[in-house]
């Protein structure tokens, strides 16, 4: 292992819908969601999905959202200027020059879920890199209840990285490496991230092997975003989105917990937040030209 | 009679030997994996230092995070345990009648105790199992700026400007650290801003208790004079720093110990 | 809506809680706070509503600490904001 290795680093990725035509479209609109780990951009084609781009969140939110809609229009024609209205959500939203308004990246994940997953969907489940929210919705994506914990790290996909910093397994496999176990040890007992940090090393050098230590770190994440997730209370359809919903360490043993299996996405989850921007400024768009 | 106090924190075990009413020797060694090892270790090398032998000790009391270690437990065998606010309530009263509040802040906890005028615990609070509220912030900190836990107090002062820090986690506040420094904000500001967050916290607890005269700070952290300034500014009012704050659980636990040997 | 402001952390759980639907935007609570911790915005969730009573960003990352005063210790009470809404709207979690 080169002392270069980075094991928090996760790769960035961009598609765009081959089927798909922008210069048919009537309403062309675009949702940057920035978040403080990755950043999204989604381009939709009158509501539906066009192209997209995921990136690592840079130093300067500002360029991070230029680069990030610059990569998901690029080889398709589209011009940044064609785009009608352009919605900035999340973390980094006051960030983003070009956007004709922001919204709160509740209202946006909520809506967004909806397109993702369909209408079926009452409880939103989104951890992301430096926060964790908790959505209950109706069957029009209107927010019933909603809370987001963004003051600690515990429970948000920093923790994880800390996590993967310590026991040196990059950070797209430490689901997978916690799933190991025929059995899981009782969960870490500190949630505050340096305290569980020092009782993960502590377990280490018991002779713990890393997975049943991964396990205990896993199990220890999923008490807590279960207990926020009662706060705005569960019910079905429930659905995980965010960086942290590709760990099947965390989705498994929430679905342990919860008794309830999260639906299966037909596409990116991550993308959620950039979804739900881009179908409010659709919303928006149409008011301004008084369509609604 | 020589009785003893041992305190058992996160980081450092602390030992103080009182005969009659003086304290005949103090010590402090770093806790390790095994809790009970690194006590006795600390426990012998003081006899061995006083010249004693384990049957000198009238009596011992235990108090800290990791007292249960050895509590009736051999070799040190404590006859008694007691809770981390009893032991800086007494501990801080004996070294200053005049101490009605007393804030201990530590490696991982803080505690605001409002104490009676015959120096019993009347309220109290304790930030516990977040790292932001206690020393492990500073130091994490200090880590961060690439500064020893020592250089953050002195550098701290030199500071001439006032830097907000918005983080109220100990991760999110590394990173924060992280892109203050690449900002080319100085470090002498980097480690004020850092003191004054917490000093902050630590105010806005022991307001709950209610800030009454006089304020004695104790544990580990008062040795930080980056961390007292702001904290007496918050709190508006002087404070007295006792000599050898971070032995002030242990005393009082020694203070304890000769008063149930009476 | 019932919107939660605040955090878990491991000392505890730290959220007021406001009904967005007994909410009726009056700001009373805000008058009495004396930590300046609540304000009216526009209703970001639903572009047709009006106003809404939140809890200001700088503070949902330290509300233990921001609310710390209006919660004492030795004489636990109802905090200003609680008594002052006439719609029950507000609650918190501690």
């Amino acid at each position: 292992m080169s002392q270069e290795t980075q094991f928090w680093k996760w790769p960035e990725y961009r598609y765009t819908e081959p089927d798909k035509d922008w210069r048919k479209a009537h309403i062309i609109t675009a949702g940057i969601d920035i978040g403080s780990v990755g950043s999204k951009a989604a381009i939709m084609l009158d509501g539906e999905l066009y192209a997209y781009s995921v990136m690592r969140t840079g130093g300067v939110s500002e360029a991070t959202s230029v680069k990030a809609m610059e990569w998901a229009l690029k080889d398709t024609g589209l011009k940044k200027e064609k785009i009608h209205y352009v919605v900035g959500t999340g973390y980094g939203r006051v960030n983003v020059p070009f956007a004709s308004r922001t919204i709160t990246e509740i209202a946006c994940h909520a809506r967004g879920a909806h397109y993702v997953y369909g209408p079926t969907v009452r409880t939103v489940l989104d951890v992301g890199g430096q926060d964790c929210k908790a959505i209950r919705c109706d069957e029009k994506g209107k927010v019933l209840s909603f809370l987001m914990n963004d003051k600690c790290a515990a429970g948000t996909g920093r923790g994880l990285e800390v996590f993967a910093d310590l026991i040196g397994i990059p950070i797209q496999n430490l689901g997978e490496v916690s799933l190991q176990v025929e059995k899981d040890p009782p969960p870490v007992s500190n949630t505050c991230v340096v305290f569980a940090k020092a009782e993960s090393l502590a377990l280490l050098r018991q002779g713990w092997s890393k997975e049943k230590v991964a396990a205990a770190y896993h199990a220890a994440m999923a008490d807590r975003i279960a207990d926020l997730l009662a706060r705005v209370g569960i019910e079905k359809e429930f659905v995980v989105t965010g960086g942290v919903s590709k760990n099947h360490g965390i989705i498994e043993r929430l679905t342990r917990l919860l008794k309830i299996q999260p639906l299966e996405p037909n596409m990116d989850p991550i993308l959620a937040g950039a979804i739900g921007a881009a179908l409010f400024a659709k919303a928006l768009q149409e008011k301004q030209l008084g369509l609604r | 009679m020589i009785v003893a106090g041992i305190d058992i924190g996160a980081k450092f075990a602390k030992i103080v030997f009182l005969q009659d009413d003086e304290v005949l020797y103090r010590a402090k060694g770093i806790v390790g994996f095994d809790v009970n090892k690194s006590a006795t270790s600390i426990f012998q090398t003081a006899l061995k230092k006083c010249n004693l032998q384990p049957n000198d000790i009238a009596r011992t009391v235990a108090t800290g995070m990791g007292k249960g270690e050895i509590l009736q437990k051999e070799p040190i065998k404590a006859s008694q345990a007691v809770s981390e606010v009893v032991a800086d309530a007494t501990g801080a009263w004996h070294l200053r009648q005049t101490a009605r509040t007393v804030i201990d802040v530590g490696a991982e906890e803080g505690r605001g105790i409002k104490v009676t005028e015959d120096g019993k615990v009347k309220d109290f609070v304790i930030n516990e199992r977040c790292a932001a509220g206690a020393g492990t912030f500073v130091e994490t900190m200090a880590r961060a700026l690439e500064v020893t836990v020592e250089d953050m107090g002195p550098l701290s002062l030199k500071s001439t400007k006032a830097v907000p820090m918005n983080a109220q986690c100990t991760v999110f506040a590394e990173s924060e650290v992280v892109s203050l420094i690449h900002s080319r904000v100085a470090k002498e500001d980097i480690a004020r801003a850092i003191h004054d967050a917490m000093a902050g916290r630590i105010a806005s607890m022991v307001l709950r208790v209610g800030v009454e005269k006089d304020i004695v700070l104790v544990g580990g952290v008062a040795l930080n004079q980056g961390f007292v300034k702001p904290l007496q500014d918050e709190l508006n009012t002087e404070i007295i720093i006792p000599e050898f704050p971070e032995f002030t659980g242990a005393f009082g636990s020694a203070v304890i110990a000769k008063e149930k040997s009476q | 809506m019932k919107a939660h402001y605040g955090y878990k952390d491991g000392s505890g759980d730290f959220f007021i809680i406001i009904d967005t639907d007994l909410c009726n935007g009056c700001g009373d609570c805000i008058q009495v706070c004396p930590q300046n911790v609540l304000e009216l915005v526009e209703n970001e969730f639903d572009i047709e509503c009006d106003k809404m009573v939140i809890v200001k960003d700088n503070h949902r990352r330290k509300l233990k600490y921001s609310c710390g005063p209006c919660k004492p210790v030795a004489s636990p009470k109802k905090t200003p904001c609680i008594q002052a809404c006439r719609q029950d709207a507000i609650t918190h979690s501690w």
